[in-house]
């Protein structure tokens, strides 16, 4: 055994985010760990590499005991990581991004040869040949990527973590990237790839590791577990705390207020269609990384459309920026609150008026009286739980922080809201509460599409539901075929690759 | 090393930048010799390298600290308090002078590094506070007047005198250019530098020591402005606590000509070297014009050029990232 943790438990200023999660490496395999936002791949990776201390468990590598106290330790010990930002000095030369730190000398001066030539013949091992002088920004990702790979090899790297290492990587690149994984397992370098593309799993990884909620799961080789099965381990199933929310019979078809044609932007969106009628709720499921917020972001216009149309009731638009959206009647709320959400020392008053201040103006000054009778009437209709308006937005409970944004926007009077996550960092019972307010304003004819990861958060809400998987819409579920196994099945469905792939 | 080894493998918009510079301090010395009967006369020539000598110091400290993303508006202030504090030793020895102006300049250096690497304060603020700092200081160890040096000590030697035809400020400012060169290209903690100037939180995680590297770049553009003010002081025989202002403007100016990224990551000592001269040029070229009698520039134009020069370059470096980007 290379590597095993166990009982690794680690709380954040007292939410708790790894309970006993273990993982266990052997040398020369390639481990998958998989699971959501928030399932706690990344803190137990921190902790493994020092960038976060561990509050119990225990870690052996290389059959001792470690305890990591920074980076440059593990690095030390022949743990490599390769971050999805990778993380190289962009501006300087390939050559000296793999030596870094530990550059060769002659009689104490740089020794610009040795560098080249190590590089160069590191390099060869992956049957890369490139100019080693040029700075690493001038080449692609995946160059970028097996310049990283190459700077762990020289370090000696027993195990290399990569942390979606496909995300940025087009087929061709991803073909090259399993060619050197490949490379490393024959010379007994462990890998732990953390990804979401099952198809890429399924390919490159011998064993699987599943966490949810800061647990591990499940472990299995790769070859034992079906799709089916890894989906539902990584989603899990919550207590049915809701109730049915949706209408039980389909509704008279409604008119289509917002359309997406074949919209595509880069390599996270390649083709994704959708509608969303009035009053309806429209999900949009999918696994993490299919491209769900990245469709959001482009009917918002927060991202630019390469492809595709966008119709609103019937016209076609083409948004330039968030602005033209929302002048449009267009909503977006986003997944996190924190960062592009609220603001938190401001007040609730001000956070929920802050996307309605140019029309509140009078005379060029907010008119506070109607500031007041908007803020009180959200207050009243959404059932937000504060001390007074004035009360900063960072002390209410994630529940009431997303009623204030809904407010936020169901105070410009939108016709689509967007909605990412609703219920995310929320507790079970608010959790039925927005959905719940989420039908009601459907019912009082606004077109929702809710963005969610949970399915008992679209059986339960959604009046149907499209499907993402890898960047493309694979399937849309009305409410009557709407079922867990259809959901399952449509997500762990990848489009089939184009061409020979790795 | 690409610039001076290999000047036509241009591999990124800095070195584009670098060669830019050269060319253009070569086009106005052209310019100088084809216009001004004096201009390569050996008088004009020896004087400015004397009088500049200084700032090509603090502009090799301030290119440091550029590369690494920072920024050190004390370097004027430090200057001006250590001309006082050398002048102030001078008449023990001259080397106490010499020893005691770089020990204030490398003090004002230590503050400004535990400022920012300990107390985690930006740049920009600590060194803003510094140089209030420093200026202060000299001023009361000058009792707001120039402090005269000892002209029995040999002090003035320092500031005035020849070594092998050239200016003994010269030949400083020569021997520390030599030395930042061989440490920025030929040693790793140049490489350092300019990686961490990339970047700092990537730098950390490829197990560079991020702090002491940072805490010696200001220590050294600390100290670096300190000889500039021994050299101030024995050049002009008195400690000035006056002089100084604006001169972090003008390194910082002349390192952003030499094609050095105000954003880190990317510079050269060489091309910091021809940033210096060029703009000092354009000033010596200024006073050969007012001495034809057909203009007449006061000196406080010499601020507006300066300003000018410096916004010129920012904004083309500004396009040039954006178009990198893009790309």
């Amino acid at each position: 055994m290379l590597l095993s943790m166990q009982g690794i438990s680690k709380a954040f200023g007292g939410v708790s985010a790894l309970k006993a999660a273990s993982l266990e490496v052997e040398p020369g395999e390639v481990m998958a760990l998989v699971g959501q936002n928030g399932a706690g791949k990344s803190t137990l990776i921190k902790i493994l590499t020092g960038v976060y201390r561990r509050d119990e468990g225990s870690i052996a590598f290389d059959g001792r005991q470690v305890d990591f106290s920074m980076p440059a330790e593990a690095q030390t010990a022949g743990i490599a990581t390769i971050y999805q930002e990778i993380n190289l000095a962009p501006q300087r030369s390939v050559a000296e991004n793999i030596y870094l730190s530990r550059e060769p000398r002659r009689f104490g001066l740089l020794d610009h040869a040795a560098m080249r030539r190590g590089a160069e013949a590191v390099l060869a091992t992956f049957n890369l040949s490139i100019d080693v002088d040029r700075p690493v920004a001038h080449f692609d990702a995946a160059t970028r990527q097996m310049v990283a790979i190459a700077r762990a090899v020289t370090q000696n790297a027993r195990l290399v973590i990569m942390d979606e290492p496909t995300s940025s990587l087009d087929e061709r690149e991803v073909g090259v990237l399993f060619e050197t994984i490949r490379t490393l397992k024959r010379s007994g370098v462990a890998v732990i790839f953390i990804g979401h593309r099952l198809d890429e799993l399924y390919a490159i990884c011998d064993r699987v590791t599943i966490m949810r909620d800061g647990q591990t799961v499940a472990k299995s080789p790769m070859a034992d577990m079906p799709k089916m099965a890894l989906v539902r381990h990584m989603l899990g199933k919550e207590l049915a705390a809701f109730q049915a929310m949706a209408p039980d019979e389909d509704a008279p078809e409604r008119p289509v207020r917002l359309s997406v044609e074949n919209a595509g932007a880069g390599v996270r969106v390649r083709d994704v269609s959708l509608t969303v009628r009035e009053g309806e709720i429209s999900g949009l499921a999918g696994l993490l990384g299919s491209g769900r917020t990245e469709t959001a972001r482009l009917v918002f216009g927060a991202d630019r459309m390469d492809r595709g149309t966008i119709r609103m009731e019937g016209r076609e638009r083409r948004y330039r920026e968030p602005a033209d959206a929302i002048a449009d009647g267009i909503g977006l709320v986003s997944e996190d609150r924190k960062i592009d959400g609220i603001v938190p020392d401001m007040s609730i008053r001000e956070n929920m008026t802050l996307a309605l201040l140019p029309k509140l103006r009078k005379a060029g000054i907010v008119d506070r009286a109607r500031q007041d009778e908007i803020v009180e009437r959200y207050i009243r209709a959404l059932g937000v739980k504060c001390a007074s308006p004035d009360q900063p937005i960072k002390e209410l409970s994630g529940g009431n922080q997303q009623k204030v944004l809904l407010a936020r926007w169901l105070a410009t009077d939108p016709r689509v809201l967007i909605i990412d996550e609703p219920t995310r960092g929320i507790d079970i019972g608010a959790k039925s509460e927005i959905l719940k307010l989420l039908r009601s304003l459907a019912d009082e004819g606004l077109s929702v599409l809710m963005i969610s990861s949970e399915l008992e958060e679209l059986l339960s809400a959604a009046d149907r539901v499209t499907v993402l998987s890898d960047g493309t819409s694979v399937a849309t579920l009305p409410r009557k075929d709407l079922s867990e196994a259809a959901l399952l099945a449509a997500m762990a469905h990848q489009a089939a690759p184009s061409g020979e792939q790795a | 090393m690409h610039t001076l080894f290999r000047p036509f493998a241009i591999k990124s918009s800095g070195d584009l930048a670098r060669l830019g510079v050269i060319l253009a301090l070569f086009g106005l010395i052209l310019f100088g010799a084809l216009r001004y009967d004096h201009f390569l006369s050996p008088y004009n020539i020896l004087s400015f390298l004397r009088y500049n000598s200084m700032f090509a110091l603090i502009a090799l400290g301030m290119a440091f600290v550029i590369i690494t993303g920072g920024i050190d508006l004390s370097v004027g202030g430090t200057a001006a308090m250590a001309s006082v504090v050398a002048a102030l030793f001078s008449p023990v020895h001259w080397a106490a002078g010499l020893l005691a102006g770089m020990a204030a300049g490398f003090a004002v250096g230590a503050l400004n590094a535990f400022i920012i690497t300990k107390m985690r304060i930006q740049p920009f603020i600590a060194t803003l506070a510094t140089m209030l700092a420093a200026y202060g200081t000299g001023l009361l160890l000058a009792d707001n007047q120039s402090v005269s040096v000892s002209y029995d000590s040999g002090f003035t030697v320092i500031g005035q005198d020849d070594f092998l035809g050239f200016p003994i400020p010269a030949w400083i400012a020569l021997a520390a250019y030599v030395l930042g060169w061989l440490v920025l290209e030929k040693l790793p903690a140049g490489r350092h530098v300019l990686a961490i100037g990339d970047g700092e939180a990537t730098a950390g995680l490829m197990g560079l020591k991020v702090e002491r590297t940072l805490a010696a770049v200001y220590l050294a553009s600390g100290t670096l402005a300190g000889l500039a003010g021994v050299i101030l002081a024995a050049q002009f025989g008195a400690g000035q606590p006056t002089e100084g202002v604006g001169w972090e403007l003008f390194a910082i100016a002349s390192v952003v000509v030499g094609g050095t990224l105000l954003t880190g990551g990317s510079g050269s000592v060489g091309a910091t070297l021809a940033g210096a001269l060029l703009l000092a040029m354009v000033f010596n070229i200024l006073n050969f014009e007012n001495g034809l009698g057909w203009i007449s520039l006061s000196a406080y134009w010499q601020s507006v050029i300066r300003g000018a020069f410096l916004l010129v370059v920012v904004i083309l470096q500004a396009k040039l990232m954006t178009r990198r980007k893009t790309a």
